[in-house]
């Protein structure tokens, strides 16, 4: 344990990062070789199970989650532009998954309170597939999805 | 040490957007070299973004995120001039801190 604080120190930034995690409640001080990263979630093999990790198996459909400046379809399925963007109150995360990418869970942003639940990134995908917005609001889950057709995939080797 | 980030942070309104540009590979674990082995995974899974010492964004990372990752997002407050810092962390433990001023 000393040992991997030591290494955390060493490497400068590291004492920062440090410092927001516990501040984040995503590590309890002195534990420093645990980063909060949902294995189990990530790691899932199909949409049913990761939704099932992540908490969110039963979750309502919601016209409250748009997908912004998305495209229907995606030439390059290494590059795929992905806005979500929920008017859902108290939003506290928002998800994405592809259903059938090899691991559906693309990414799960947490919102603190005066961030606005709208983000913007880029995925890839393995082939045309439904994509969802997971979005957890005041403990409750809701989602929306949208078929993203892609003409060449992202993932192959 | 990876290359920086770039980071863009820009008040509209009441609001701050920051636009993150990250260079990494974001290998997904699934592609083969010549010789038919895997090419292991190679990612960011946490990145942190705090305005003023203050988390504005936490975010978990798959592998399905693209190669030299892209961020935007809004958050409320923020002035012209404060200080906006973006770390992340990969898979193998190595991370990169990068700052700068809301423009």
């Amino acid at each position: 344990m000393q040992n991997m604080r030591r290494k955390v120190l060493k490497a400068g930034g590291g004492v920062a990062l440090y410092a927001l995690l516990v501040a984040a409640g995503w590590l309890k001080a002195g534990d420093a070789a645990a980063q909060s990263w949902n294995k189990s979630a990530f790691e899932a093999k199909t949409l049913d199970e990761a939704l099932k990790v992540f908490g969110g198996g039963s979750s309502a459909q919601s016209k409250d989650i748009v997908f912004v400046s998305t495209p229907d379809i995606a030439e390059n399925g290494a590059v795929v532009p992905i806005g979500i963007t929920s008017s859902i109150p108290k939003t506290e995360a928002i998800a994405i998954l592809i259903e059938k990418n090899p691991n559906p869970l693309a990414a799960i942003f947490e919102i603190p309170p005066g961030t606005e639940p709208a983000i913007g990134t880029r995925v890839k995908m393995a082939q045309t597939s439904n994509v969802y917005a997971l979005v957890k609001a005041d403990g409750k889950y809701y989602v929306a999805s949208k078929e993203i057709k892609v003409t060449l995939g992202g993932c192959g080797g | 040490m990876p290359d920086p980030m770039k980071i863009r942070a820009t008040v509209v309104g009441d609001s701050t957007e920051v636009r993150v540009l990250m260079s990494h590979e974001m290998e997904t674990g699934q592609r083969k070299d010549a010789q038919g082995n895997v090419i292991p995974a190679w990612f960011i899974q946490n990145v942190v973004v705090a305005h003023k010492g203050r988390p504005v964004l936490n975010a978990q990372w798959g592998t399905a995120i693209a190669k030299n990752p892209f961020l935007s997002f809004k958050f409320k407050g923020g002035a012209k001039g404060d200080k906006i810092e973006i770390t992340w962390v990969d898979n193998r433990g190595e991370k990169r801190t990068d700052e700068t001023a809301i423009g």
